[in-house]
């Protein structure tokens, strides 16, 4: 590199550089939240879809399904599941786990009481109204 | 070594090296269940073999910097570690959380873990890569402060050069960001926003100062080049990683409800995000070209150039393939996301780490590189494990592109579960390549062992 673009001109540019562009975040940051509400279906939180979302977490879901694309890729796209499958399937569907099919996937049963399950369902319904720019391609997720 | 103090590194990068080869045997685990769905269910099931692999890979990176760094800052600031007592017990109060929670996952229903560790006090776990529970958190907050402390108070009493300042300024806000894993909000689009806050600007952002430190670091210490030039890419290079890297979160941004413009933001700057790392690829061999002098540690200066080379491809280029939005928008969350997941770990941060180890483990061991056949060995190791990952990661992203196609592209979509069926010869392959690796590894851990004739110090 050229002599004439010293060490103390690069570490200038790089913490000016670097302010800069997280003070720009912070501010796309800010303008998003104030964005939020119109998109992020968050009038619908109701207590259900807060423990549901509790019960989400505290069973590791996300460490086989994706939500919203996010997760882990060895088990179906939840995020629009509610509209895929609709809500009686999906509580069968828990209520029915593990299959014990021979060399299939196996889900494990988490013995959910079925308020805890309605539950469950109440945040995926929650989450399949977010407007994800149109996300997944689609139903399939 | 040149400091008595350095030699707490050696501890660090033994348990690196140890939970690295977990973190492989618990993927061989769940690259089989990718094709025999019962394997080992319910004894471990899928999510948890997943957590046990994921965390072990972001711990092993962990003790790996802090070893690194503790090896690495007393010789910048030509002074013994402040506290190298703070730093063992630091160790081993990381070592113990660490194995702690790798136990509490495989043994105890994961909805009871959180139950009995305080998860209603404050909810943060069942979160991608944050599945810890709350006293492992509070514990990654207090190690990393105790690292955070030790190595600032032995710069301020010694020479303050460009790259301890770049490293610890990388592993502070790999602490401040982290602290975004304790606010988990029910609203789920303010969640996955600072979720990754947590996790994009650590791997593509402040990961990158410490990568960027450590491997001019061990350029002038191999190649014997002017530290004022090696240190002006270093500048650069993290310039160019933190102006594309920071608004590149954005390409996170597209479907998980945030505003639609965060497409031309997220495509703009992470589009330029492979410039940095192209620039650590011409850095690095430049370096090298230019060298000074011959250093006996030949094994040190292949894992540097590999790192560089990956880096670039793993986050570079298999990064870009997928990030534009309206290419995201078919890829995302797809068997092209796991395959670039694994080129850019392993590229950038796992490589960095054996980089330093192979560099500073001979001289903590008291020579200045280990006996030839040690080094034939360990370079052979450095081929079967890239080699292997860049395989894999091509059989995964023949996966991806296959399931994008079934399953999102083509006129009559398949369910999630028939296209996996067909993806399963990409799985076997990749099963394979994941064998060829755990060889590589248990090659790279015999070398340790090799005993010869070792070069002395000059």
């Amino acid at each position: 590199m050229s002599a004439t673009f010293t060490k103390s001109m690069a570490r200038n540019v790089f913490y000016g550089g670097g302010v800069f562009f997280f003070l720009l975040f912070i501010a796309l940051t800010f303008d998003t939240m104030q964005a939020l509400p119109k998109r992020d279906n968050s009038q619908n939180i109701t207590p259900a879809v807060a423990h549901g979302k509790k019960l989400w977490e505290v069973n590791n879901c996300i460490g086989c399904h994706t939500l919203l694309g996010e997760g882990a890729y060895f088990a179906p796209e939840l995020g629009n599941v509610y509209k895929r499958r609709g809500p009686d399937f999906i509580k069968a569907w828990i209520k029915g786990q593990p299959t014990n099919v021979p060399g299939r996937r196996q889900m494990p049963q988490f013995n959910l009481s079925d308020a805890d399950i309605d539950d469950v369902i109440a945040f995926l319904k929650y989450a399949s109204e977010i407007n994800t720019n149109k996300w997944p391609p689609n139903i399939e997720g | 070594m040149k400091y008595k103090s350095q030699a707490v590194a050696k501890l660090y990068f033994i348990a690196a090296i140890g939970l690295f080869l977990g973190q492989i045997l618990f993927g061989l685990i769940m690259g089989l269940q990718y094709v025999v769905g019962d394997f080992l269910f319910p004894a471990i099931p899928f999510n948890v073999a997943r957590m046990v692999h994921t965390n072990l890979l972001i711990v092993w990176l962990l003790f790996g910097f802090m070893g690194a760094s503790y090896y690495l800052i007393p010789e910048e600031s030509e002074t013994e570690l402040f506290s190298p007592k703070l730093a063992v017990i630091t160790f081993w109060v990381f070592l113990a959380a660490g194995a702690l929670t790798i136990l509490g996952y495989l043994l105890v229903p994961y909805a009871s873990l959180a139950k009995w560790t305080g998860n209603d006090l404050l909810n943060t776990m069942g979160r991608e890569f944050l599945e810890q529970p709350l006293p492992t958190k509070v514990g990654i907050v207090a190690v990393a402060l105790s690292w955070l402390f030790n190595i600032t108070m032995t710069m301020l009493k010694g020479r303050k050069t460009a790259i301890s300042l770049v490293l610890s300024l990388g592993m502070l806000g790999l602490a401040g960001f982290f602290l975004f894993s304790f606010y988990d909000p029910v609203n789920l689009v303010k969640d996955k926003y600072y979720w990754w806050w947590v996790v994009h600007l650590w791997v593509e952002g402040v990961w990158e100062l410490i990568l960027g430190a450590m491997l001019a670091f061990v350029l002038i210490k191999v190649t014997g080049v002017d530290r004022e030039v090696v240190e002006k890419w270093l500048y650069v290079i993290i310039t160019m990683t933190l102006v594309t890297g920071i608004i590149g979160t954005g390409h996170h941004y597209y479907w998980i409800g945030a505003p639609a413009y965060w497409q031309w933001w997220g495509s703009i700057f992470s589009a330029l995000e492979p410039i940095p790392f192209f620039m650590m690829t011409v850095f690095a061999f430049n370096m090298v070209n230019k060298r000074r002098r011959e250093h006996p540690n030949k094994a040190a200066v292949l894992w540097a150039l590999g790192t560089s080379v990956m880096a670039f491809l793993g986050a570079g280029l298999w990064g870009f393939l997928h990030t534009l939005a309206p290419i995201n928008y078919y890829a995302h969350g797809t068997q092209l996301t796991a395959a670039h997941g694994h080129l850019a770990f392993f590229g950038a941060y796992a490589l960095v780490v054996l980089t330093m180890i192979s560099y500073a483990m001979p001289i903590l061991r008291g020579r200045a590189a280990n006996p030839e056949r040690a080094q034939i060995m360990e370079m052979w190791s450095f081929w079967l494990m890239t080699v292997s990952m860049f395989f894999i990661t091509l059989f995964l992203t023949g996966a991806g592109i296959v399931q994008i196609w079934l399953q999102r592209i083509s006129s009559t979509p398949m369910s999630f579960m028939a296209v996996q069926d067909q993806l399963s010869i990409f799985y076997w392959a990749r099963e394979g390549a994941g064998v060829v690796f755990l060889i590589g590894l248990l090659l790279y851990i015999s070398s340790f062992f090799v005993k010869g004739e070792s070069h002395a110090f000059e």
